[in-house]
């Protein structure tokens, strides 16, 4: 029963390394069922070893890991049906359209071909559904990737960089759908190293770099614990900076375009710029993601 | 839940694998050119060359003394020169061994006032050609001596064929070839492709066998195999082209099968040693085209020097080819092309296996 089953994923102590290299260097977390987890972190983390061997495709070379209460290495066909694995949007038979290998790709899950086209209607491709996917569209071909990942209705679901390559609108469209996935009840496990996508979906993260761990929490709360300072800025001209420096403590910075004052009370500072009829192009903005990256690791975020 | 056998899976799976990969390849036009179209235009090719070239004189025997000939080349040396070439024998036996090795056109005999010739009709051309000089011969030496003497008789013999002409071992080679050339490439491209685009891991995630997807790739190279076989044979035996099947022909079905087998094998192996479908591509060009040269395929092994006798008993090919060649054209027993046959299926095992052993998934 799922429902008894109180975690998807538990991992404890992974290593595995290439050669000299450390990949993973002693990983630990766990994934609640219902749960959108992110591990996140810029490229070399790690964190695509990480997902590989929780999907069963690497052995690791130390540690414990269950996954839906099944050790996944080696292959094990009693797992495979019940987990969903999108890689790149570039896994297809070559020549094939989009309904052919959604089709394909659910008869090896011995499920029906009408669910599959329903699958393609739920993705937003049933127009294309004759297109062959060498001619999708970067979007479409990534959505193709997850209705073949989601056609036989798995419990658990990897997506690795999903919106990598995607552009803005298409991104959005996508993460729509990632929601929907998990609305409906999935448990998501996703890798990004998009900072925002990952604050947007996930219900946790785990923010990774050179094969570790850094920090694991929900991201507000990880955005939160650093206690970095709200950034309010407005048009220039409206307030002389050395006035503003005066009134308020906290780092005042006006680059001719923008009047900015970094500060941990922000109520008083909004109170005095609407005072001063000073709020033309107001701007707050709190924390991000990439602050905690950078409070963790002393460097800038770079994916 | 489900679970998987080990080796195979479910028929389904295997069916739709089968047809996913059979409907991609019927969709690559550059597969289809390069797997029957460039092929059967070579045997267009070379079955029109060999066979233009067989128009010149008739070479012909003369064994103990012809009057009859000797009178017709005197009165018109220059005509019948342009005809024929005569050497002379006193060896009957090897004269009639040389009309069946196809080195000379007829042997020719008189007893008294019978000439007595001894053809081939493996060029049916060339046959016609000896009655109807021949024939000709007589006649004239008939109407030079109406009345004298009881008149000349024209016996024609047929020497048994055991010379091959140009289109019976151009088919098989160039078939072959082309087999060989398909299971090769397509095994190292598809392995090297599918690990790239990573369909392969995608595979390996889904709860399907791994013998479902080897068979069902295997069963598409023996069905294009079985194509190719049955596009030439279609058109090598168009009158114009003029190859005659042995009665056993049918035994070159599983001698295709298994030299698919084996040349898959060759492509398994380097699949799993390259990275890029351009190094495959390469790698298997390196394999399968000095072979084409060395294995009897393009060039005829029994016209081919000593040296490449020798080193063709190293060449896969060759026994794909001879063994064709065998039941195909040289009218052997079916039995005949069993060594071949056991001499491909082996080097499919021995490759195979090696293959499994440095098998990759990834690419990393």
């Amino acid at each position: 029963m799922v429902t008894a089953m109180p975690t998807a994923i538990s991992v404890r102590g992974l290593r595995k390394s290439y050669g000299p290299v450390l990949a993973v260097t002693g990983v630990s977390f766990d994934v609640e069922v219902g749960e959108f987890f992110g591990i996140l972190g810029p490229n070399g983390a790690g964190k695509t070893t990480t997902l590989e061997i929780v999907e069963g495709l690497r052995e690791p070379d130390d540690g414990e890991l269950t996954v839906l209460g099944l050790t996944p290495w080696p292959r094990n066909p009693a797992l495979l049906p019940r987990i969903g694995v999108q890689l790149q949007a570039s896994s297809f038979f070559e020549r094939l359209t989009a309904r052919e290998q959604i089709r394909t790709f659910a008869s090896l899950y011995g499920v029906p071909a009408g669910r599959a086209d329903g699958m393609l209607d739920t993705v937003g491709l049933t127009e294309s559904a004759n297109v062959r996917a060498e001619k999708l569209s970067g979007g479409q071909a990534q959505r193709l990737s997850i209705a073949c990942a989601l056609v036989h209705d798995p419990e658990l679901v990897f997506l690795d960089e999903p919106t990598g390559a995607l552009d803005p609108q298409a991104r959005r469209n996508l993460w729509d759908l990632l929601r929907q996935i998990n609305a409906d009840g999935r448990t998501v496990v996703l890798t990004t190293h998009h900072m925002d996508e990952a604050e947007t979906l996930c219900d946790r993260v785990a923010i990774m770099d050179h094969g570790a761990i850094l920090q694991l929490g929900a991201p507000a709360a990880l955005v939160r614990a650093i206690d970095s300072p709200v950034r309010i800025s407005v048009e220039s001209g409206q307030l002389p900076a050395a006035d503003a420096r005066l009134l308020w403590p906290g780092a005042v910075t006006d680059d001719g375009v923008s009047l900015t004052i970094a500060t941990r009370e922000p109520a008083p500072v909004l109170a005095g710029l609407a005072d001063r009829r000073a709020l033309a192009g107001l701007r707050v903005q709190g924390a991000t993601l990439e602050d905690v990256f950078l409070e963790l690791t002393g460097r800038e975020y770079r994916a | 839940m489900r679970g998987i056998p080990p080796l195979l899976g479910s028929p389904l799976a295997l069916r739709s694998l089968s047809r996913a990969m059979f409907v991609g390849f019927v969709r690559d036009r550059a597969a289809l050119v390069f797997s029957i179209l460039i092929p059967v235009l070579f045997l267009a090719l070379f079955g029109s060359i060999y066979k233009s070239t067989d128009a010149a004189k008739i070479s012909v025997i003369e064994v103990g003394r012809v009057a009859l000939l000797d009178q017709a080349e005197a009165a018109a040396p220059a005509q019948l020169g342009r005809i024929m070439t005569v050497s002379r024998s006193t060896d009957l036996a090897a004269a009639l061994d040389a009309v069946r090795k196809g080195s000379d056109d007829a042997a020719v005999q008189q007893h008294g006032h019978t000439l007595v010739v001894h053809y081939s009709i493996a060029d049916q051309t060339t046959a016609g050609i000896v009655q109807a000089v021949f024939s000709s011969i007589v006649q004239q030496a008939d109407a030079a001596a109406a009345g004298r003497t009881g008149g000349y008789q024209l016996t024609a013999s047929q020497v048994e064929d055991k010379s091959l002409q140009p289109i019976q071992y151009i088919a098989p080679g160039l078939l072959g070839w082309a087999i060989a050339s398909g299971g090769a490439f397509g095994a190292a491209i598809t392995l090297v492709s599918w690990r790239q685009t990573k369909l392969l891991r995608r595979l390996r995630l889904a709860p399907v066998s791994v013998g479902s997807v080897v068979l069902a790739r295997v069963g598409l190279s023996l069905v294009l195999a079985l194509v190719q076989l049955a596009v030439f044979l279609a058109i090598a035996t168009l009158p114009y082209f003029g190859l005659r099947l042995s009665a056993d022909w049918w035994m070159a079905i599983p001698v295709v099968l298994c030299g698919t087998l084996a040349f898959m094998s060759i492509g398994l192996l380097v699949g799993a040693f390259t990275t890029s479908q351009q190094a495959a591509t390469a790698i298997a060009n390196v394999i399968i085209l000095p072979m084409a040269f060395l294995g009897g395929a393009f060039v005829p092994l029994d016209f081919a020097p000593a040296w490449i006798r020798d080193v063709s008993y190293a060449m896969p090919l060759r026994y794909l080819v001879t063994g064709m060649q065998n039941v195909m054209a040289r009218g052997e027993g079916a039995a005949s092309a069993l060594p071949a046959i056991g001499i491909l299926l082996a080097l499919a095992a021995v490759l195979t296996a090696i293959s499994v052993r440095v098998f990759r998934w990834d690419s990393v």
